[in-house]
């Protein structure tokens, strides 16, 4: 991802296409990674769907609304802040950076406080589940899942947010340029994946109801 | 021709009505396995030996390359012999899959590292596989603990016992022998040790074993010990409260009634009909609100881990003990005094007389436990 | 070596110089070293798990130390030898070269991707040691949740090693598609490359789904997660969709590039064009995406509906066509050719044997009534050991012969090599023809203990097994004198056409002294060479 010019290409040109390709591959196989908690997710609302629908009414949709909202939001920043690097605005595109980054840690801190109430009321995942009301069948796997899906989504942000601040101190230290910014395109392509992710998590988790 | 490649291929013996069939597709699939290797082997030799080189340095050779015709020739001819091969197999598959109706139920347990089989009417648990020559037998299969496979190779069934599901297959033994039962799917540290064994046996001598076998062989300290597995199954019915929701006389409660309910169809709430057969009984246990009949609310709680594997088998077999009673409409008087069928299938005596069962008097036991809010 | 170039041997001297090297060229050696090693280590559990089956009774060893065993043979063989061996190694040196690139898209993905792959077998053998796990390589649910031993070392081992093959796979495709030299076109490839193509997609498709089914295994393991577990409503059988939808795609990760082995030495040898250069490019992408659809058919006996097994059953007999058209090929290849019988083209003879024989057992396991009393059974484990040591073992060791002069600049004893070749193909056909006899006679898989009338054949099948390992020690012992004492390469020792030939022996740094001409393809046997090129360099 550096601006030199590695000896097996021709062009700076191609070389960067390579990186750009080489990310989008990561991508793929990342959403892949997803796709199968998808596919159990699917199998098992197949098989128990009053369950499923009894405990996504006890998801917190106002919490997880207000994540969609932000990592929304998020995704505009930071095109924003690879635009304005493109027209050598750096003093634009660190503030930009610096909400993308704040609205990051703010939905992980929003994480944090829904484990922390699911977990108050005993919906933990798997055999240490013991919260009464919902039927322990089919709602445990839910909520196992649940765990599974956002937990492992979480843990992509937190990948992203430290790939942003890195971007951020370097964009600070003014490596990146106008001319050669491959690092925060690829970022920012990173950071898309994970809103996409949490574009398809929202409903499944929240709004099946 | 059969003796002779079945000797060679070192086959168990053809113990079971389908075992001849299946072989003879072997046969075919490995006799074209040699030919196929024949052929290659022979056009490699025969190429080796014709353009083998002859001179230190290789001068420059012909282009030859093939036609798109022969290649979809040779293509499209495998594909259709295989595809001939598939065609058998499915069919033959299919009826490996489908017992035949007039078969006679046996309960399987497997458990880290045995096999239990449950006979309904008669001994609810033996560690050997009695069953009579010539009749087609339904093995009803359930696991406690991991996925266990129930393999008979002298009849060439095999079956994954997954736990949590009831699972059948089935066969008809044609020769009287004992034969081996082996368990295919890793299961533990004894995995090799789980075997069991088929006695099929000429039908008086099955008769004859199941009379003797009654007594003394039935699980011991089992509830309803001694009265068979339908008897054992109205017990734990009794004590889990099912009989609360379900009547055994016909009449509708909260729950659909199980007088003459196993081996029909059954409309289901939201459109479709089910046959109420061991899966969907099972199911409808486990996961009761997956297939709510018509007419009846998803009020059921599941009795996953409530009720375990051997239980289960039970009150499927009492349920299906109700199967021939005439549903009658009027609710009969409470009576505390229960005539049970004292064996299943159609050796059911004893119960002429008809749905003088009452499960008025069942609630009252079955108020134990978490659960009976639910049923 | 007259070259002004040092080669990639000597370009660099010292041990950083190796470790922290992002020449793919080395990393192809120290994988190459790696997987060797592997082979040699699943290859000692298998000895010892066939010294214990001399006897039907428990014999030398309890029956959970077998268990374990069979475990480890399964794990390491499959996902430190397989899976990577020829990309790995063969892939990794070769297909810049093929491409006429100096180096692959990502050299330093590349680099990492070694180390990944070091810690996943890192922490795998730690699992090994600290108590191994005694699921078999498959990690069945519930089973693999409830086992007494270590399951999740290994499980989070085989995640890593996962991750490196991502990485091996996401750094081919991008190179095949941006770093291939100006004027060769996709037609022009050689089908090795075509192979690791097709390997690449899966490779970056499937491996994170099986990263995934195995990490939900260690968390249940550990945590009690429950995702498969009946108690907690949970289906054991959605664990075995979930995995085989890697696994059966990874059993072409691991053919696929064998098959592109043997469409290399072939026309090598033989001296001839391809004989239907589309037929072997393209199937090898029509295995790839088909091989996708066929994974139920290792379900055919735990309980899926018939209309699943009709379907996957058939999409099997489609997958098996593309393989067909290949044999077809490979054998066309030779007609009117000059048939030169060195060792590595022994070893693709043994290849079309081996994989003919082995394919079609799989045609039969397919028929899904037959699949019925074979499944799980010793018939499986000879089948697939058929196409997997018969198929990717015999082309590993085809490459390493055929490649040797080029990688190490030195040659291979030849008469040794053939003696070892024809001891490979006798103890293997020894090892496991017996064992189709044994799972046609019903003997299942993963016994530590066996009926006494299976012990005649698991005897001659020993003896097998140790031919075999004798076979293989052979092999890496002159090898290994070969790379100090064999006699200097010269550029093309096989007169090949191909791409790679075209450059010294061992290649330089940037791999060329001279950017092959793509103009001369790399299977023209009936036009004379490229005239600019000095074989003498």
């Amino acid at each position: 991802m550096s601006a030199e010019l590695e000896v097996q290409y021709d062009t700076l040109a191609r070389q960067h296409a390579t990186a750009r390709l080489g990310m989008w591959l990561f991508l793929a196989s990342e959403s892949l990674l997803f796709g199968g908690l998808f596919a159990l997710y699917a199998a098992y609302r197949f098989i128990y769907p009053a369950e499923f629908h009894a405990a996504a009414a006890h998801a917190n949709v106002v919490l997880g609304t207000i994540n969609t909202y932000l990592l929304l939001t998020s995704s505009l920043t930071v095109a924003l802040a690879i635009y304005e690097t493109k027209h050598a605005r750096r003093h634009r595109a660190l503030i930009l950076l610096a909400i993308t980054i704040a609205l990051g840690v703010t939905f992980e801190i929003l994480k944090g406080v829904e484990y922390g109430q699911h977990l108050a009321e005993g919906i933990a995942p798997g055999g240490y589940y013991s919260y009464a009301a919902l039927p322990a069948h089919g709602a445990v796997l839910y909520f196992t899942l649940y765990y599974l899906m956002t937990g492992l989504h979480a843990l992509h942000v937190f990948g992203g947010l430290c790939a942003l601040a890195w971007l951020w101190v370097l964009l600070y230290r003014g490596r990146l340029t106008p001319d050669s910014h491959l690092a925060l395109e690829l970022g920012g392509l990173y950071w898309h994946l994970v809103d996409l992710v949490w574009i398809f998590l929202w409903p499944l988790i929240y709004l099946v109801n | 021709m059969n003796a002779l490649l079945h000797h060679l291929l070192n086959l168990p013996p053809q113990a079971s009505s389908v075992a001849r069939e299946i072989d003879t597709l072997h046969y075919s699939v490995i006799l074209m396995t040699f030919l196929g290797v024949a052929v290659v082997a022979a056009i490699t030799l025969w190429f080796i030996v014709k353009f083998h080189r002859r001179t230190e340095v290789p001068g420059l050779t012909p282009r030859v390359v093939s036609s798109v015709k022969l290649e979809i020739c040779v293509g499209g001819g495998l594909l259709a012999m295989f595809c001939i091969w598939w065609v058998i197999g499915f069919a033959q598959y299919r009826d490996l899959q489908t017992p035949p109706a007039n078969a006679i139920p046996i309960y399987v347990t497997a458990k880290q590292w045995m096999w239990k089989f449950a006979y309904p009417g008669g001994p609810a648990s033996s560690e050997v596989l009695v069953v009579p020559v010539g009749t087609p037998v339904k093995l009803i299969m359930t696991s406690r603990d991991v996925i266990h496979g129930f393999y008979v190779p002298a009849f060439r069934i095999k079956q994954d016992v997954v736990p949590g599901r009831a699972i059948t297959t089935w066969f008809n033994a044609i020769e009287p022998g004992t034969y081996d039962i082996l368990c295919t799917q890793y299961c533990g540290t004894r995995h090799s040790f789980m075997r069991a064994q088929v006695v099929a046996l000429p039908p008086a001598d099955f008769a004859r074993w199941l009379d003797a076998a009654k007594g003394p062989l039935a699980l011991p300290g089992a509830k309803g010990e001694g009265q068979g597995l339908a008897a054992r199954g109205h017990a734990i019915a009794a004590e889990h409260g099912c009989l609360r929701c379900h009547s055994v006389d016909g009449t509708p409660f909260i729950g659909p009634t199980w007088a003459d309910a196993f081996g029909r169809r059954r409309p289901l709430e939201g459109g479709g009909s089910v046959l109420v057969d061991e899966a969907y009984l099972t199911e409808s246990m486990m996961d009761p609100n997956a297939k709510v009949a018509a007419g009846f609310k998803p009020v059921m709680p599941s009795y996953q881990g409530v009720i375990g594997p051997a239980e289960t088998s039970a009150l499927l077999e009492y349920i299906r003990s109700l199967r021939d009673l005439e549903p009658t409409t009027q609710v009969p008087p409470p009576t505390s005094s229960i005539t049970l069928p004292s064996a299943g299938g159609s050796a059911r005596g004893g119960s002429g007389e008809g749905p003088t069962n009452g499960p008025a008097n069942s609630p009252a036991r079955g108020s134990e436990g978490a659960r009976d809010g639910g049923i | 070596m007259a070259a002004s170039e040092p080669d990639y041997l000597h370009a660099k001297a010292g041990i950083r110089s190796w470790l922290l090297t992002t020449d793919h060229k080395r990393i192809a050696i120290m994988f190459f070293v790696a997987t060797t090693v592997a082979m040699m280590l699943g290859g000692a559990f298998a000895m010892a798990m066939r010294t214990k089956l001399l006897l039907p009774g428990p014999g030398i060893m309890e029956p959970i130390t077998y268990n374990r065993l069979f475990t480890l043979h399964g794990v390491v063989m499959v996902f430190m030898f397989m899976v990577p061996a020829i990309p790995a190694v063969f892939g990794n040196f070769f297909l810049p070269i093929m491409l006429g690139a100096k180096d692959l898209a990502f050299p330093r993905i590349n680099l990492a991707s070694f180390y990944v792959y070091i810690l996943g077998a890192t922490l795998a053998l730690w699992g090994m040691v600290h108590g191994g796990a005694d699921t078999g390589w498959t990690f069945y649910a519930p089973y693999a949740t409830v086992s007494p031993t270590d399951v999740a070392p290994i499980a989070i081992g085989v995640f890593v090693l996962g991750v490196s093959s991502i990485m091996t796979g996401l750094n081919f495709i991008a190179t095949t598609h941006m770093l291939r030299r100006e004027g060769l076109r996709w037609h022009g490839m050689p089908i090795f490359v075509w192979t690791l193509y097709a390997t690449s997609i899966i490779q970056v498709i499937a491996t994170p789904v099986l990263g995934l089914s195995v990490i939900l295994v260690a968390l249940d393991h550990v945590l009690k997660m429950g995702m498969f577990d009946p108690a907690l409503g949970g289906d054991p059988v959605l664990f075995e969709h979930l995995f085989w939808f890697y696994s059966h795609p990874a059993v072409y990760i691991m053919i696929l590039p064998g098959m592109g082995v043997v469409a290399e030495i072939i026309p090598t040898f033989a001296h001839k064009n391809q004989f239907s250069y589309k037929a072997l490019a393209y199937s090898s992408l029509g295995i790839a995406f088909v091989g996708f659809l066929t994974w139920g058919h290792h379900l055919f006996v735990a309980g899926i509906s018939q209309l699943d097994a009709a379907l996957f059953g058939l999409m099997s007999m489609f997958v098996a066509i593309f393989s067909a058209i290949k044999v077809f090929t490979w054998v066309g290849t030779l007609y009117r050719g000059s048939i030169s019988l060195k060792t590595p083209l022994l070893y693709m003879f043994a290849f079309i044997y081996l994989f003919v024989f082995g394919g079609m057992t799989g045609i039969a396991v397919a028929s899904t009534s037959l699949d019925v009393h074979w499944h799980d059974t010793y018939f499986v484990i000879a089948h697939f050991h058929f196409i997997m040591i018969g198929g990717t073992l015999t082309a590993f060791l085809g490459a390493t012969h055929y490649w040797f002069p080029k990688m190490f600049g030195r040659m291979y004893p030849e008469r040794l090599g053939v003696v070892s070749a024809v001891l490979v193909f006798a103890g293997f056909n020894l090892t496991f023809v017996p064992q189709f006899l044994l799972g046609n006679a019903g003997m299942p898989r993963r016994y530590a203990t066996y009926p006494a009338r299976f012990h005649l054949l698991n005897v001659v099948s020993t003896i097998g097994a140790y031919t075999l390992g004798a076979a293989l020690l052979l092999t890496l012992t002159y090898l290994v004198i070969s790379l100090f004492r064999g006699e200097r390469a010269p550029m093309n020792p096989w007169h090949s056409r191909a791409f790679e030939w075209r450059t010294p022996s061992p290649p330089p740094e940037h791999n060329f002294i001279k950017p092959f001409d793509p103009a001369y393809g790399p299977y023209a046997y009936d036009e004379p060479p490229d005239p600019t090129l000095d074989e003498a360099a």
